[in-house]
Order: structure tokens, then C-alpha cells, then sequence
């Protein structure tokens, strides 16, 4: 044991102070009043040019949310949020209609250019189009729909991903302009009702991205979302919306940042995913918000409900997330089995250092016959951390011959922090074959040892371990995310070296 | 007499037709080898004379000593004497191979109206047998076929084999993962066993196995059915001409 | 507090069960107040239900709904109902301690063999001992909820024993407990201090006499194992198949201890048990196992959480279910590491079997580690049985049942071999059997 000291005095260093992205970027924006009324929630609408039956959801959402209580069910521990306290709609002060990147505010283009995200497509909107067959291939396209604060600020790829059939835009816009399809989807995967903060986030979301894959369309390109929460005090709600219709198939990338502050930042988002018979949707997330600084000051609380519903027969849907940042994590990307032969992933890798709290996990839900679900966790608790896995695995009287494995392993560094493990494992019929199996460890002292004597330094030694310990999830990440996902977890836990 | 009778079997294993009508006669004391390439129906043969779930008869017959065999359970198939030596003998954590062979042996007897064996006698036996075919004692004890080598679970089954003394001895692919060795002394235990009133049908992709158990009749299996039979000489040629030959005559 | 939980079958408010059951019970004045403490808390949170995470799957204001009136002391009829379970179900060579409908019946009990070896009074006497100050701390345990404050409240009985350090027990002592009352309930509680270096075996036996059904136990036994003894303890519960069960462990191990933990559940139609193992001394081996054989529309729960206090602990659990028809079993099994407590070694296996469609198999294990210097894990499986190794079994002649049986003997075996006492597991192999040749 004591041979770690080192490491994890450096561990302890490094936090939270270091944070890469904790830059501000200094522009305008229009924010609605503090705090919650129906008021508020009409404001939003309003502000949004929606339609009437938009405005009556979000009210109805909003009537409801004033019943509930917050969970208190996970490990996580907070002063309580006092939801009048904040700014339920920031938006960057438009110049005017934002339909280009050219035409968006340079210091919002400055800020994405330093968290490196890929809008190097805007030579693209400026014109000069693509000539088939001239592409790189080895360099794979991404559109882009960043979400600045609450308001999506550009969708890069449009006019291509037009061409394939494929629907990626605001949800703001799709509100507006696919009204039917928004209605027929909108809640039917997270119900209004659902919990505290989905409900909430049903009455107050701001923006978000809205994806359709037609029958048929294999998404040329992989579509992603840059979240940033830049103003003070402002939560963040974006509402994802994703139908990949009968034998369709997208990859869809979040990102995520926040500049560096002192006081809480809430973030409470709700990602639905529809999959119809035979389509696909593959789902990641590296998440970097601000986590708080060396005292456990500041932070992101980070409140997401995210599901997947493969509603049709032989649809797939894989959650893959890596998750280094926030204060507070309560996030359990799910999957509704509800299609024959469908199939749920759920691949995690959830770093906690300083005195970030995260309470992650999935739920996989097996209802039609055939399903099969496959969780593997990757857990690293470092500093005076809390990192819990929680996770339901759940088949139904009439789910046949259901199928699941669950691996989640648990690596502590110091012994100041906390790993836990808590599944629910629940079979309601003799044809589901469940396996699950969960172990917590330390890095090997051997290992280290070995790796020190070969030359690296122990924080290298470590971030080899880690980066070995994480492999199977990394290996789920699209190319570019993967190696922007090895990149932080080096940075979330190397010593002074960061 | 003929032991086994196989008529015109047509058999499915989820929607596809695996044996399109095969027809077979084995008589007692005879030795038939069953040859032909992967996919052409050998295993599946085998697993529904034994009666392995999963398999569906859509037409044809089997008789077994003049019985229908398919209106049977697998367990009275077992105490009628159908043995099938298994291609991969499962591992059974938990049961003792002394417990298993005792218990098989006793639910046999027990079906056919015999007494059950005395536990000296049945000791005795084991022994015997298991001496001859280099078992060791120790691997009695252990949970059946648990971390036993390749070898070590082909010579469990005819250890089985020897103790339950069936009159149709099926052997699936007997030398799949066995060295030379092991497959000699698996071969020898088979050979003590043949006698007049027993028969055994060996099912093989190789003709190797047929240096070390001489069959009686050669039948070569395709896409579903019997296109050749013969003597022991039609293995030779097939090893020295292959099976493209028969791909066609199917 | 739930009103339609708070009536007993009569209808009559569970305030009055107290209030009725309170000439009964025993104690000083300062335990009644003790005692009247405990009632207050169940009154205010009533039976456990499913939103009560630690009782998520056995929701007993669903499965059971009210506390059944006390059973009387039993009568001379009784006794001799219960004299005739002692027989049926004694161990050959143990000495034993009997409670009936929740009252110790010393001529049912080998009192005289044990105390040339142990020291043993009665929960009754302790309790109205005023001049022990202490007498209350037998209603106090380490952890609480509403069943086990309701067992505090009204206990009527039980048996205090204590073994002196370094005494080597020549037989194991055996507690039976037996039911001979229909539709009434028995609150017991006893308390069992195992001095240093003590080897001993206790085994626990729970069963219904003659035609007894529909009856209730609650059960707390608080069990302190001093530094280098060698424990094993043994749970049979096989009460009627209409009966409730709900019991309630507290054990502290200390130091270079060996535990060597079983229950066995093969009867009542609603049963937990659940144990908190304390491991408080550095050095201690517990293993901790089960099995669960239920069927028709039992309802079993075992519950346990092991705490790891200190550092350098061993802690294994092996945990079987055998669920028949629309039964429902339950396994809830926490490994706590404290922050001292490292170079850890927890591990925990749970497997459940599903014999039928309709059955129900709900696991939750947990870890909650706070020292990272250990070694844990756990794992969990649920399923049917293996087709391949049924048809292995049965084209070597054994008939369906029999090769079921087989396997699922191996499949408890697991547990079972847990064991150390060779004829304690030949013991529980046979109660296994027994099951088996009922079910088919």
C-alpha cells in the first residue's frame, strides 16, 4: 500500500484546478428573469416561436413538477438547490438570424476552436462543397450541432446530410418545422411525468438536437452535439431526440464543457432514443464539465435521463459514455427492450477524483422475447471521490429466453474515496439467463512496480494501468472520441504533469 | 436380426431440412462407419437416434430392436441400449462420476426391471473397467468430465460405455481433439467391447479412426443422405479421392 | 403509520396488541420503558414495504398485511404436541434448547448437560432481573428496523447463553423453536456470548408441530464471537408452509475468529432472514452461505450485510435458490469495507436456479468500499437448467426428474459443501433430498 503514496498525492494535486476547458467566453446573451413560474415557461416558448400544443406540454410538465419531490435514493450529497435561484434561459445575444458559422458571434467560434471540437467544416458552409469521390476517406465527417448555453448555435452538415434524407437540426427548429414527427416521439420514450428532473426539463428545455434517419438510410456521417454551459447561474436543459426509423443506422457523439466557476452550474438534460424494427442507434458521450476546484467549490450538477427504447423487432441501441467531469453525476443511459431480438449496450467509464460524486449506471429492461443486454463498467475513484455503479437488469414474465451479461469493475486510488457497486437483478421467468459479476480492486503494486522499473513514471505507470483497466469501453468509442477520451482520462488523473 | 432400422428420415433443426430422407439398417454384431464431410447431417444423426431436443422429424422412422424409437424419451431410449459416445462430452460441476455411474447405471436397470446393482459388485466393475482404460480413481471422484483432458472424457464415455453394456454403441466423431494416444487407447477400449450381439455405428470426418476400429460396412454421408455404401476399403478411397466426388451424387 | 397495517386480524388497532400483550411481558420497569421505546418506533413506521429499499422485494404490507395477536403460553396439550416435534426433529447428539409459541420449555431442554459447559438463563429472567442494570441491553441491537423494534417491544422470551473463554463445546447446541398455535404470533430473542478461543457449533431449528399453521415468528438472535474462537452456526428453517418467518442476526466477530455461517430455507410462505455480520477484530475468516428451496408461492428472502470494520478480514459467501412453480426468491448480500479496514478479501456468489416459467428470482448484491487495499467481488447468476447437461444425464438412461434432481443437488452442493461439520452436512444434504423427493 504505501508505495501508492505518491501517486495519489499527486492524484490529489492535480484535480479539479486544472481543468482544461474552465475558460469564460465573454459575449452578450440574453437571459429570461431568475427562477420558475408558468411565466417563465411561457417565456421560453415564446422566445422559441413554438406552436400552442408545445406551450401546453411544457405547462402540463410544468403543473406536474410542481408535485414532485427530488430523489434522494442515490449516493450523492448536496446542499439543496433552490430552483428559484437560477436562469432558466440564457441565450447569446443574436445578431440576427443565425444561419451560417460565418455569421456567428467569432467569440462563441473562438471558444469551440479551443475546446477543439471539429467545425472545420466551415470552409464547407462557406461553399465549397464537397466533390464526391474526392474526400479523404481516412478523415471521417462529423456534423456538428453545437448547443451554446441553452441555444443551439450551428448545425454544420446540413445541406449533405439533407441530401441522404437525414433530419439533424435544433429541436427548436424540428418543433417548428416537423411538428408530426416531433409529436408522435417527443415523451413517448421519457414521459413528462417521468422523474424530478425529466419532468422539469419537459418544462423548461431551451434547446437540443432533434435527429430523423428515414427508413433504409445508413447516416452518411457521424452526427454530434457540443454541449458548453458558459453563462453564471443558468441551468442547462437541452432535450435530445433521436428516431432511427426501420432499418436505419446513426452514431450520434455529445460532448461536453463548462467554464470553470464558483458556484453550482445545474444541468439537467433528457436524451430519448426511438429505434424501429432492424435499426440501430449508437449513442456516446465523453462528458467534461467543470467539476469544482480543489475545495470541492463550484461544479456541474450534472441530472440526466437518458433512454432508449428499441421499439421495434431486432433493433440496437448502445449507450456508450465516458464521464470524467461534474460535480455530481446521476445519469443511467437505459434501454427499453421492448422489440424481438432486440439488443441493449451500455459501456461506461466513469472517472471521479476530488470531491466529485458520481451515481451512474444503466437499466436494461427486457420485455419482448429474445433480447439480450451486455453492461460493462469501468468505475476509478481517486481523491475523496464516491463513485457508485447502480444498475437494474429486469426481465419480464413474458421475455422469453432474455439474456444479459454485466461486468463492472472498480479501481480505487487512495484511500480517501469510495467505490460501490449496487445492481438489481431481478427474473421473472426460467428462460432468461442473467450473469453478473463485479469486482473492486487497487492497481497492482506488482504492476507499477514493473512499469517504474521499465522506465515510466509512476504517473505514467498509472495512467497506462487506467488506460488498460478502461480499454474494453474505449473500444466502443468512435476513433475520433476515443482517443479525446484517452487523452482526459490521462489529464483527469496524471500528477503535475497536467 | 437388424438392430437399428432407419427409414427415409427427414429431419429440421429451425426451418431447415438437415436429413432429406436417410435410410440405414444395422445389424447385431455389426460395425458401421459413417463418413462424410462437415455439414452433411452425421452429428444430427446422431443426436436424434439418442433423441437430443431441438431436432424436428418431419417424416421416416427409426426402429430399435423392432420398437419405434421416436415415440421414446431419451432416458428409456438409454435403458432400451442406445448409447451415444457425445463428440463433447459435457462437464457436470458438483456430480461425481462415481454418483453419475452409479445412479445411470441403477435408473437402467431400475427401467428394465433389474435389480439394482450391489455396491461392491458395482465397485468391482468400475474398477475393472477403469483399470483397463487407464483411468486413474482420482478422476472418479471429481465432478463428471470437470478438468478432464480431451482424452480423459472420451475414455470417461467408454468407460460408460463398458459399464452400461448397450447393444448400439453410436461414437460421434470419437477422435475429434485426440492425439494419436489417447485415440489408441480409446480405440482399444471400443474394440473389447464389440461383440455378436452389439453393434456400434462410428461416426467420422477422418479415416484415421478407422485404422484402429475396422468396420464392417462404409457408408458415406451428403448433403442429407447416404450416396455410397461399401466395404471397409470405400474409406480408403475416400481418403485417397476426397468428398468432392459426392457433393454432385447428392 | 398505515392504518390498515396497524389492525391485527381482529381488528383491533396494533396499539392494543401491545397494550394486551403487555401483562406478558417481561422486564423491569426500566426495560417497559425500554420496551414501550421500541413500539413507538414500529407504530410510527409500520410493516416494511416496497419503498423501503432495504425490504424493495419483500413487501411484507403486501405479503403479509398484519401482526397476528401473541400466541398463549403453551398448554400441557401443547407441550406434548411440541414434545413429539423435539423428537421428529432433534439432531442425533446435540443438546437441546427449546422455545414453544415463544416460550422456553425447560423440560423439553437438555438444561442439565449444558450447564456443566455453558452458563444459560432465560430472555424472561434476565429481563425481570431488577437488579441488572443491564438487562435492557438485550433489547438494544446495533442496527434497527421495524420488525426487529417490534421484537424488542414484545419478546416474551428466549434463551441467554454464554460459554466461557477457551471452553471446547462437546456437542453442539441445538435451539428449536416449535409453533403449536394456529394464527397467532411468536416473538423470541436470544443472545449467545462465545468467549475467547470457545469451539462451538450451534444449530438453529424451526419447525411447526402437528397441524400448527398460519402462525408468525420473529426471531433476533444476538451472537458475540470473542477473539480465536471456531463458531459454526446452522439455520434450518422449515416452518409451516403457510407460516411467516422473519428473523433478525446480529453477530460481532472478533479477532482471528473462524465463522463458518449457514441457512437453509425450505418452508413458510413468507420468510427473510437477515443478518448483519460485524467483522471487528483484525484476522477473522466467516463464511457466510445458503440455500433457498421454495416452491408453490413461497416467498424467501435472505438478506445479509457484512461489514468489514477492520482490517485484514476474509469474508465468503456462497448463496444458492432453488425456485419451483410461482415461488419468489430473494438475495440481498452488501460487503462493506470501512476506510481502516483494508487488505480486504471479500468475495460473494449468488446463483439462482428457475424451475419454472411463473418463477421469480430478484438479486441485488452490493459492495461498498471505502479502503482501497482490498480484493472484492461478487457475482450473480440466474437461469434454468442447463439443457445440454439434461440430455447429457438423460441419454445415459436417468429419467427427467432424476436428472433434474441430480443437478440440482450439485447445483445446492455448492453451498452445502460450505459445511466444515461432516455430519451437519450429511444433515442438510438429507433435508435437501427430502425436498426433492417432494417436489417430484
Amino acid at each position: 500500500m504505501p508505495a501508492v503514496q505518491e501517486t495519489v498525492e499527486r492524484v490529489k494535486r492535480i484535480d479539479v484546478d486544472q481543468y482544461r476547458y474552465g475558460f469564460e467566453t465573454l459575449i452578450e446573451s440574453e437571459k429570461a428573469p431568475k427562477g420558475l413560474s408558468e411565466e417563465i415557461v411561457k417565456f421560453i416558448s415564446q422566445k422559441k416561436n413554438e406552436p400552442a400544443w408545445m406551450l401546453q406540454w411544457r405547462l402540463e410538465a410544468y403543473r406536474r413538477w410542481l408535485t414532485m419531490q427530488e430523489p434522494t435514493w442515490a449516493r450523492v450529497d448536496y446542499p439543496k438547490i433552490d430552483f428559484q435561484d437560477l436562469y432558466y434561459y440564457a441565450a447569446p445575444k443574436p445578431k440576427k438570424t443565425v444561419t451560417s458559422l460565418d455569421e456567428i458571434d467569432p467569440e462563441i467560434l473562438k471558444t469551440y476552436e479551443k475546446l477543439g471540437i471539429p467545425l472545420r467544416e466551415v470552409a464547407m458552409l462557406e461553399g465549397v462543397e464537397p466533390k464526391v469521390g474526392e474526400e479523404d476517406p481516412a478523415r471521417r465527417k462529423i456534423a456538428v450541432d453545437a448547443v451554446f448555453d441553452s441555444v443551439s448555435v450551428a448545425t454544420t452538415f446540413k445541406a449533405e446530410l439533407k441530401k441522404a434524407g437525414v433530419i439533424f437540426m435544433p429541436i427548436s427548429e424540428a418543433i417548428r418545422e416537423h411538428p408530426e414527427l416531433v409529436q408522435k416521439y417527443l415523451g413517448s420514450v421519457v414521459p413528462t411525468s417521468d422523474n424530478f428532473y425529466a419532468t422539469l426539463n419537459s418544462a423548461v428545455f431551451s434547446d437540443g438536437s432533434f435527429v430523423y434517419v428515414p427508413p433504409g438510410v445508413r447516416c452518411p456521417m457521424e452526427l454530434s452535439t457540443y454541449f458548453r454551459i458558459n453563462e453564471r447561474n443558468t441551468g442547462q436543459f437541452e432535450r435530445t431526440l433521436i428516431i432511427a426509423d426501420k432499418g436505419s443506422y446513426v452514431s450520434y457523439l455529445e460532448g461536453c464543457t463548462a467554464p470553470q466557476r464558483d458556484e453550482n452550474q445545474l444541468h439537467a438534460a433528457v436524451v430519448e432514443l426511438v429505434a424501429l424494427d432492424d435499426a440501430e442507434i449508437k449513442y456516446s458521450t465523453v462528458q467534461n464539465w467543470y467539476p469544482g476546484n480543489s475545495e470541492g467549490k463550484g461544479g456541474i450538477y450534472n441530472f440526466v435521463t437518458k433512454r432508449g427504447d428499441c421499439r421495434g423487432a431486432n433493433s440496437k441501441i448502445s449507450w456508450t459514455q465516458v464521464e470524467t467531469g461534474s460535480a455530481i453525476t446521476w445519469k443511467y443511459p437505459s434501454c427499453i427492450l421492448r422489440g424481438d431480438n432486440s439488443r441493449g449496450e451500455f459501456y461506461s467509464i466513469a472517472i471521479s477524483n476530488g470531491f466529485q460524486q458520481v451515481d451512474s449506471g444503466t437499466k436494461m429492461i427486457h420485455l419482448g422475447k429474445n433480447t439480450s443486454s451486455r453492461i460493462i463498467s469501468k468505475g476509478i475513484a481517486a481523491g475523496k471521490s464516491q463513485n457508485t455503479y447502480r444498475g437494474l437488469v429486469t426481465a419480464h414474465r413474458k421475455a422469453l429466453g432474455a439474456r444479459n451479461f454485466t461486468a463492472c469493475d472498480s479501481l480505487l486510488i487512495g484511500d480517501k474515496c469510495g467505490a460501490h457497486t449496487v445492481p438489481y437483478i431481478e427474473a421473472k421467468n426460467s428462460s432468461a439467463t442473467f450473469e453478473h459479476e463485479a469486482t473492486t480492486s487497487k492497481i497492482s503494486e506488482d504492476v507499477l512496480f514493473y512499469c517504474i522499473q521499465r522506465g515510466l513514471s509512476q504517473e505514467e505507470a498509472v495512467g497506462l494501468v487506467v488506460n488498460g483497466f478502461v480499454k474494453d469501453v474505449l473500444q466502443q468509442l468512435p476513433m475520433e472520441f476515443a482517443v479525446e477520451a484517452q487523452k482526459l482520462i490521462s489529464i483527469s488523473l496524471e500528477g503535475s504533469v497536467g | 436380426m437388424a438392430l437399428l432400422e432407419v427409414k427415409d428420415l427427414k429431419v429440421r433443426v429451425e426451418e431447415r431440412e438437415i436429413l432429406h430422407g436417410l435410410t440405414l439398417t444395422v445389424n447385431e454384431g455389426e460395425v458401421h462407419a459413417i463418413m462424410g464431410p462437415n455439414g452433411s447431417g452425421k452429428s444430427t444423426l446422431s443426436h436424434v437416434i439418442a433423441g437430443k431436443p431441438g431436432y424436428e422429424v418431419t417424416d421416416g422412422q427409426i426402429f430399435f430392436k423392432g420398437e419405434d424409437l421416436l415415440e421414446m424419451s431419451p432416458d428409456e431410449r438409454a435403458a432400451k441400449g442406445v448409447f451415444l459416445a457425445f463428440q463433447y462430452p459435457v462437464e457436470i460441476p458438483g456430480v461425481a462420476t462415481m454418483t453419475f455411474l452409479r445412479t445411470a447405471l441403477n435408473a437402467q436397470r431400475k427401467a428394465r426391471g433389474e435389480s439394482e446393482y450391489s455396491t461392491p459388485d458395482f465397485l468391482k466393475k468400475v474398477r475393472e473397467v477403469s483399470k483397463s482404460l487407464n483411468i486413474p480413481q482420482d478422476m472418479l471422484k471429481r465432478g463428471v468430465n470437470v478438468g478432464f483432458s480431451g482424452g480423459e472424457k472420451k475414455r470417461n464415455e467408454v468407460l460408460q460405455m463398458a459399464l452400461f453394456e448397450p447393444s448400439l454403441c453410436i461414437l460421434d466423431e470419437m477422435d475429434s481433439g485426440l492425439d494419436i494416444d489417447a485415440l489408441r487407447i480409446a480405440a482399444d477400449g471400443v474394440n473389447a467391447l464389440r461383440s455378436p450381439k452389439r453393434a456400434m455405428v462410428v461416426i467420422t470426418h477422418y479415416q484415421r479412426l478407422l485404422n484402429y476400429i475396422v468396420p464392417d460396412v462404409v457408408h458415406v454421408m451428403s448433403k442429407g443422405r447416404v450416396v455410397k455404401s461399401g466395404g471397409k476399403d470405400l474409406a480408403l478411397e475416400l481418403e485417397a479421392s476426397g468428398y468432392a466426388q459426392f457433393e454432385d451424387a447428392a | 403509520m398505515n392504518v390498515a397495517v396497524a389492525k391485527t386480524g381482529n381488528g383491533r388497532a396494533v396499539s392494543d396488541l401491545f397494550a394486551s400483550a403487555e401483562g406478558r411481558l417481561p422486564g423491569s420497569p426500566g426495560v417497559a420503558a425500554l420496551r414501550r421505546e421500541a413500539f413507538e418506533t414500529y407504530e410510527r413506521l409500520g410493516l416494511p414495504h416496497r419503498r423501503i429499499e432495504e425490504w424493495k422485494y419483500t413487501d411484507l404490507r403486501a405479503l403479509v398485511g398484519e401482526v397476528l395477536p401473541l400466541a398463549a403460553a403453551p398448554d400441557a396439550a401443547a407441550l406434548k404436541r411440541a414434545a413429539e416435534a423435539v423428537t421428529a426433529h432433534a439432531i442425533a447428539g446435540a443438546r437441546k434448547l427449546v422455545l414453544v409459541d415463544g416460550v422456553f420449555a425447560a423440560d423439553l431442554s437438555d438444561v442439565k448437560a449444558l450447564a456443566s459447559e455453558v452458563s444459560i438463563k432465560t430472555l424472561r429472567e434476565v429481563l425481570a432481573d431488577e437488579a441488572n442494570p443491564a438487562a435492557g441491553d438485550l433489547l438494544r441491537t446495533a442496527a434497527t428496523d421495524a420488525v426487529i423494534s417490534l421484537n424488542a417491544a414484545v419478546a416474551t422470551d428466549g434463551v441467554v447463553v454464554s460459554v466461557a473463554d477457551g471452553t471446547h463445546l462437546s456437542a453442539p447446541i441445538q435451539l428449536i423453536h416449535i409453533a403449536t398455535a394456529a394464527g397467532a404470533s411468536a416473538f423470541t430473542r436470544s443472545h449467545l456470548r462465545i468467549g475467547k478461543g470457545v469451539r462451538a457449533t450451534l444449530v438453529e431449528t424451526f419447525v411447526a408441530a402437528g397441524k400448527a399453521s398460519g402462525y408468525q415468528v420473529n426471531d433476533a438472535v444476538i451472537l458475540w464471537i470473542g477473539d480465536d474462537a471456531d463458531v459454526a452456526h446452522i439455520r434450518l428453517m422449515d416452518d409451516a408452509p403457510d407460516a411467516v418467518n422473519v428473523s433478525s442476526h446480529f453477530v460481532t466477530v472478533g479477532a482471528a475468529v473462524k465463522f463458518n455461517f449457514f441457512n437453509m430455507t425450505t418452508g413458510a410462505a413468507v420468510s427473510r432472514l437477515q443478518g448483519f455480520i460485524t467483522l471487528s477484530g483484525e484476522g477473522s475468516e466467516l463464511s457466510a452461505n445458503g440455500v433457498n428451496l421454495l416452491q408453490k408461492t413461497e416467498h424467501g428472502d435472505t438478506t445479509l450485510v457484512v461489514d468489514h470494520a477492520v482490517p485484514n478480514c476474509v469474508s465468503r459467501e456462497t448463496f444458492r435458490a432453488v425456485i419451483d412453480d410461482r415461488a419468489h426468491s430473494v438475495f440481498q448480500g452488501r460487503i462493506i469495507v470501512r476506510p481502516d479496514a483494508q487488505k480486504t478479501d471479500g468475495k460473494m456468489m449468488t446463483r439462482a436456479l428457475l424451475l419454472s416459467d411463473e418463477a421469480e428470482a430478484d438479486n441485488k448484491p452490493e459492495l461498498e468500499i471505502f479502503a482501497d487495499d482490498v480484493s472484492c467481488g461478487h457475482g450473480a447468476t440466474a437461469g434454468a437448467l442447463d439443457d445440454s447437461l439434461l440430455f447429457y444425464l438423460k441419454a445415459r438412461g436417468l429419467p427427467e426428474k432424476q436428472a433434474q434432481a441430480l443437478l440440482i443437488q450439485a447445483f445446492v452442493g455448492e453451498a452445502i459443501e460450505q459445511i466444515a461439520d461432516d455430519d451437519l452436512r450429511e444433515h442438510v444434504i438429507g433435508i435437501a433430498e427430502r425436498w426433492l423427493e417432494r417436489r417430484s
